[in-house]
């Protein structure tokens, strides 16, 4: 297929997966502020947030204040900023539309359907229903999209690079979740019974909760909880099951120039394969995460050069 | 009805003609709910596809559908042939016409047509001069604007050689059609038109370089936010090529390559939905982002095709529309079986006189201008409109030509205030391969929904009726 579509759909299937994600984290984020804090460790909560996507320069552009509101209003809304939700739904509908003839009528359809939904709120109303709908409201979509997609389209390469773009998304947006969440929590950790529901909220951000129940029987643990969301197999948002996709992708696509990218993702792969928790965390495990994620920078370029961008 | 116009439907008298009886009947005998429900049926459609074109000059990115009416336009045999052969006639002379100008000029030593129309033509394209083409065929696809008048007779108003679009409402009026009133198709034997990018891939291979046996086709669009974007994807997935952007695509050794996801492919013909001015921003348009750097180079050694061909807005150019009948003469040997619309060329003193003194009646055209933009319609235009008209005229009288208003025929049409005569024209699709030239029968009808308007371009606010030829 041509580099370009190749290249539309694999950013479709990324910014679509990314909204998701930060609707994740926001929702979290949000869960954990009403657990009951200083106001100034609140606020640095929602510092980090803007941290993890570099965007402390372009908030302070516009807002004067780091505080809940203000946050909310610049991820969710704001259409300056280009990692905010309304962007990344933008940008989604803008590779879709690019591309219309590849996808199936119910694919466009989808995405273009909550593109329009989307431009027709405004943060006062969304504020007005209660965010956590808004944030179940992108959740929803990206899960319509995503099935639409499993259930109608043809399994060739178009699908193949929308899977791969989601799956790279998603195992990013996992490590940069716990990342983030991880740090602050064992900060925190003396606050006791607080730890409960604020571990468990990271869970559910991830769609874990009940998962983990199923798995340990046991307590909530910051140990189990990393080694959950970083090596469990089966959970479609683990570290370990996005890099098994990923490998699987990268077989299906293979052309002359991707052995090198394919080697990449399989050391990549194996190192999440044959990891035990003990030594992950022995290394730290924002070091680990952090590996992880340049290394899934390294992959995009290399899938970048070698399919989508090819000189 | 009014009596001034060609009725399509009924003769002057106010009875049926013969060829729209059975139609006729069948509308007669249909509930008006049923009808108004199928229209909305049509509408909910046509939306839900997304068959829009975007309109310039509107809020960017405003799209919109342009309205389908249900009551066809009825062409009998006997009457299609005759047309039929009329449009291959034209085309083949101004393919020869291209062939010619681009080689010995012989029409131009004859003095049948003055040089300097043709070589200070802006559309003429010095850089084709000795390029051989595949069989010697520049317009492809031509889409010829035709129109009834007066009595009944056929003109051609305008010959599209460069990228006429228009072919995928075609498809998608009958396919509308069938799907609304399956039971019509039943009564009447229609020549079906679904098609024509059969025909249309067919002989784009065809006209592939020399020694490609199995050649790549692909259709090059401006891209998205191109006013028949919607037809490009169209026309690229019922062919299976593949639609491309200038960016997808790049020059080596004089040879056009496509970037896949498996490396470079070659493409051996190029169906180009962009003009000559942005192909190539080492040739012409330098700002030109949606071009392919070197494609002309390539296309002169012959390691590519264009369809069309490059230059071909020469032969199609309303300042060198007066003399296709003298090309069809000269080229074929032949009396010209289609008319052209009487014309006023506003270069020559005399014609310039005449027009100024009777704007009020005439239609006068940019000569470069196409879509319906940059004309006056007389007898539909205020004063000011004149005024402002013919200082446009006065200041360059080279670049307009004049034409007699002619009262287009009509056909029954759907408006708000019911069924009522609109005005309309017909654009077939004439292809033209290696092995022949070739039609599928009908065109395009579009429709002047405003009363009494004699545009009918969809820029302007037209819509379209699906065209039926009866077979016999």
């Amino acid at each position: 297929m041509l580099s370009r579509t190749a290249d539309h759909l694999y950013w479709m299937a990324r910014y679509t997966e990314r909204a998701e994600n930060l609707a994740r984290l926001l929702d979290v984020s949000y869960q954990m502020s009403l657990v009951p804090q200083s106001v100034a460790s609140q606020n640095e909560n929602w510092r980090a947030i803007l941290a993890l996507n570099s965007l402390e320069a372009t908030f302070a552009q516009a807002y004067s204040e780091v505080n809940v509101e203000n946050v909310l209003r610049f991820m969710v809304s704001d259409a300056a900023n280009p990692s905010s939700i309304y962007s990344c739904l933008r940008a989604a509908r803008e590779n879709a539309h690019a591309v219309r003839g590849t996808l199936t009528a119910e694919m466009w359809e989808s995405v273009n359907a909550t593109w329009i939904e989307q431009r027709q709120q405004n943060f006062e109303n969304i504020l007005a229903r209660g965010i956590s709908e808004f944030f179940d409201w992108v959740k929803l979509r990206s899960a319509v999209t995503r099935g639409v997609t499993f259930g109608t389209m043809l399994k060739d390469d178009a699908l193949h690079f929308i899977r791969l773009g989601g799956l790279l998304e998603r195992g990013d947006n996992t490590a940069r979740i716990l990342d983030m969440q991880y740090h602050i929590l064992r900060q925190n950790d003396d606050e006791g019974a607080s730890d409960f529901y604020r571990w468990g909220a990271l869970l559910r951000s991830l769609s874990a909760f009940q998962v983990y129940r199923k798995v340990y029987r046991d307590a909530i643990t910051p140990a189990r909880v990393a080694e959950l969301l970083v090596l469990n197999m089966d959970l479609p948002r683990s570290l370990h099951s996005c890099a098994d996709g990923i490998v699987r992708m990268l077989q299906l696509i293979a052309n002359s120039a991707s052995a090198e990218t394919a080697r990449q993702a399989g050391v990549l792969h194996a190192r999440l394969h044959f990891a035990r928790i003990d030594d992950v965390l022995g290394g730290g495990l924002h070091e680990y995460l952090t590996d992880f994620m340049d290394r899934v920078f390294e992959l995009g370029d290399g899938i970048s050069r070698d399919f989508l961008m090819p000189e | 009805m009014s009596a001034d116009f060609y009725n399509e439907m009924y003769d002057s008298a106010g009875t049926l003609r013969p060829h729209y009886r059975p139609f006729a009947e069948w509308l007669a005998g249909m509930p008006a709910e049923r009808l108004e429900r199928k229209r909305v049926e049509a509408d909910t459609a046509f939306h839900r596809v997304g068959i829009t074109f975007a309109v310039y000059g509107e809020e960017s990115g405003t799209e919109r559908l342009i309205p389908f009416d249900i009551i066809p336009r009825i062409i009998p045999a006997v009457e299609w042939e005759s047309l039929q052969a009329g449009l291959w006639q034209r085309v083949k002379a101004l393919n020869a016409f291209l062939q010619d100008i681009y080689h010995e000029q012989a029409i131009l030593k004859t003095g049948c047509i003055p040089p300097e129309q043709v070589l200070n033509n802006a559309q003429f394209r010095p850089e084709m001069v000795g390029v051989d083409v595949p069989s010697e065929i520049y317009a492809h696809i031509a889409g010829v604007d035709m129109v009834r008048a007066g009595a009944g007779e056929s003109y051609v108003l305008e010959d599209n050689l460069r990228v006429p679009s228009g072919v995928s409402y075609m498809i998608e009026d009958r396919k509308m059609m069938m799907r609304l009133f399956p039971e019509l198709f039943s009564r009447h034997m229609i020549a079906p038109v679904q098609h024509y990018p059969d025909i249309l891939l067919d002989n784009l291979r065809t006209v592939a370089p020399k020694g490609v046996s199995d050649p790549t086709v692909v259709l090059l669009t401006p891209g998205a936010y191109n006013s028949a974007y919607f037809e490009h994807t169209f026309l690229a997935q019922q062919m299976g090529v593949e639609l491309v952007e200038g960016r997808d695509l790049f020059v080596k050794n004089e040879t056009v390559f496509m970037r896949t996801t498996q490396g470079p492919q070659r493409v051996d013909v190029i169906y180009r939905r962009l003009d000559d001015d942005f192909l190539d921003p080492l040739a012409f348009n330098k700002d030109s982002m949606l071009g392919v750097p070197g494609l002309l180079a390539a296309y002169r050694a012959g390691g590519v095709t264009l369809a069309n061909a490059i230059g071909t807005g020469v032969a199609d150019d309303k300042s060198i529309y007066p003399y296709v009948p003298e090309m069809i003469r000269f080229y074929l040997g032949e009396e010209p079986r289609l008319n052209n619309v009487p014309t006023w060329m506003l270069r020559k003193p005399d014609d310039l006189n005449y027009v100024l003194a009777h704007l009020p009646e005439l239609v006068v055209k940019e000569v470069h201008g196409a879509g319906g933009y940059g004309m006056l319609v007389g007898p539909a235009s205020t004063r000011a409109e004149i005024e402002d008209f013919r200082a446009r005229i006065v200041a360059a009288p080279e670049k307009y030509i004049a034409q007699p208003t002619l009262a287009l025929s009509n056909c029954p049409t759907f408006v708000e205030s019911g069924i009522a005569p609109r005005h309309l024209d017909l654009r077939p699709f004439v292809l033209s391969g290696k092995r022949g030239i070739s039609t599928v029968p009908g065109g395009l009808t579009r429709v002047a929904l405003r009363e009494g308007s004699l545009v009918v371009n969809s820029s302007q606010g037209g819509g379209t009726k699906d065209t039926w030829v009866l077979e016999n």
